[in-house]
């Protein structure tokens, strides 16, 4: 009696066997238990474990707090004025970073206020281990998001075919701007 | 006054051995599992691999409280762990393991340690029916028809060989088995394996205490040491059966190298292995698949092998 749909492979009862079989090969093989306390996973450098702030490119311009899905990110700063630099010139003022907290009890890690940080502030940072043994704990200030930063493996290299970086590209074109006169590149 | 001494020596190692076979048995399920399911198990305790793993779960079993429930009958509750557990100590100190070397030597000793081991299922039946718990109830229900259905094939295999030696002593079994009795008494040996699993409720054969369904059958009220005790009669069972197979099936001490106990110990643990090996590997059977093997594959090959045996030792 074959239901519609069932197919049989091989012969009646073949399948017990086989299953002995799988379990007994597997037993012969190194098993792939990751012995963690005692010995520290090999992660890929890019995982994501924990986002990291560089608190000098932040401009407390909110992006990260207003994207963020679960609204985990608490930032608070205030305006102070810059005096003007020259004899009759504009004062101008500038926001200051007093508090930048993420709670990572609430975080899910979807990266998006990495994502949309328009001055390169945050940063996914490989470190995992710091967990608490109290959920209120959990919410870590902008002195312990800065720790972090040394563990941010840094950018990966630009492709060799990849337009040059529109920094870089401004720079150069000055300086051979300065320098043209006298000695004309060689491969143009 | 001498023989007091001696009967009271070999009962002392017999219950040394019923207490520590088991932890072997149970220590290596732990390790042999762990590796066919590419973990690696304890690790821990005792320091090397977690040798002492199931020392530290005895100790953290003695530290719990033990629980009865309100609407449990205490006194048959408190006493179903140790009828689970007694019968097979009772039954181990039947088995030789070598001429001669014996808890105690029966003539019919077959007889005895069957009809002794049919008893430990009155503990799980006590401790559901005692628990007030309809799960254990389910359980013990499910534990009995399975009894009843195993029961059978597993007499019917044990009376094939005895047929085969004519004698119900296991020494007179062992002395009588000759090396192409392992083709001849093949199919009474697997059914006898296979059945025995089935009421010691090892998996592929645990519906009882199917976890999954009716949490853990007989056992779900007990806490602390009582469960402890069932847990060693489910491997004090698996100790037994194996001895009992190798000494009914395999020969028992006999060997290439000379006769010793070692090749009935050596044998038991291959089929120990087994036992765990088997229950890696497949799943558990439904309610229905179990009545189906035992009447309709398990009692038909046992009748058929007794036949066998029967036509071979007359025409012999």
């Amino acid at each position: 009696m074959v239901k519609n749909g069932e197919q049989r492979v091989g012969s009646k009862g073949a399948g017990l066997f086989k299953g002995l079989g799988i379990t007994l090969s597997t037993m012969t093989k190194r098993s792939i238990t990751e012995q963690y306390p005692d010995v520290q996973p090999e992660l890929p450098p890019r995982s994501r474990g924990v986002i990291a702030l560089l608190e000098e490119n932040c401009t407390s311009c909110m992006l990260c707090a207003r994207e963020c899905p679960d609204w985990c990110i608490y930032i608070d700063s205030h305006k102070e004025v810059i005096p003007a630099a020259e004899e009759g010139g504009r004062e101008r003022s500038q926001n200051v970073l007093d508090r930048f907290a993420i709670d990572f009890s609430l975080c899910m890690y979807c990266g998006i206020c990495i994502d949309v940080c328009p001055f390169d502030a945050l940063f996914w940072s490989p470190e995992f281990e710091y967990s608490e043994f109290d959920i209120r704990n959990m919410t870590h200030e902008k002195e312990r998001l800065g720790q972090w930063m040394a563990t941010v493996p840094p950018p990966p290299a630009l492709d060799p075919a990849a337009a040059e970086p529109k920094e870089l590209l401004g720079v150069r074109k000055k300086a051979e701007a300065a320098t043209l006169p006298i000695e004309p590149a060689s491969d143009s | 006054m001498t023989d007091l001494l001696e009967a009271a020596m070999r009962l002392m190692v017999v219950f040394v051995a019923f207490l520590t076979l088991p932890l072997l048995v149970g220590q290596l399920e732990h390790k042999v599992m762990a590796h066919m399911q590419a973990r690696v198990g304890p690790m821990y305790a005792g320091g090397f691999h977690g040798w002492a793993q199931l020392i530290a779960d005895g100790v953290k079993f003695s530290q719990k409280e033990a629980i009865v429930p309100d609407a449990a009958d205490r006194i048959i509750f408190g006493l179903a762990p140790a009828l689970a557990l007694l019968p097979y100590f009772i039954a181990m100190v039947a088995i030789p393991i070598g001429p001669g070397l014996a808890g105690q030597e029966l003539d019919a000793g077959v007889f005895f340690v069957l009809a002794v081991m049919g008893v430990g299922v009155i503990g799980t039946l006590m401790a559901g029916w005692a628990s007030a718990n309809k799960y254990s109830v389910l359980g013990a229900v499910r534990q009995v028809s399975q009894l009843m259905a195993y029961e059978l094939p597993f007499v019917l295999a044990a009376v094939s060989i005895v047929m085969a030696a004519g004698s119900l002593g296991f020494t007179d079994i062992v002395d009588a088995w000759q090396p192409w009795w392992l083709i001849w008494q093949l199919p009474a040996g697997v059914v006898f394996f296979v059945a025995g699993l089935a009421e010691l409720n090892r998996p592929p054969f645990d519906m009882p205490v199917a976890d999954a369904e009716i949490i853990f059958g007989p056992y779900t009220e007990y806490t602390g040491l009582r469960f402890a005790l069932f847990l060693l009669a489910e491997y004090a069972g698996i100790v037994l059966l194996c001895l009992l197979t190798s000494v009914l099936f395999l020969g028992g001490w006999n060997g290439p190298f000379g006769d010793s106990w070692l090749w009935t110990f050596a044998k038991a643990g291959v089929l120990a292995f087994v036992v765990i090996w088997l229950r890696v590997s497949y799943p558990r059977l439904r309610a229905d698949q179990l009545q189906k093997l035992a009447w309709q594959v398990l009692i038909p090959v046992a009748l058929a092998q007794l036949l066998l045996t029967g036509v071979v030792v007359l025409a012999w």
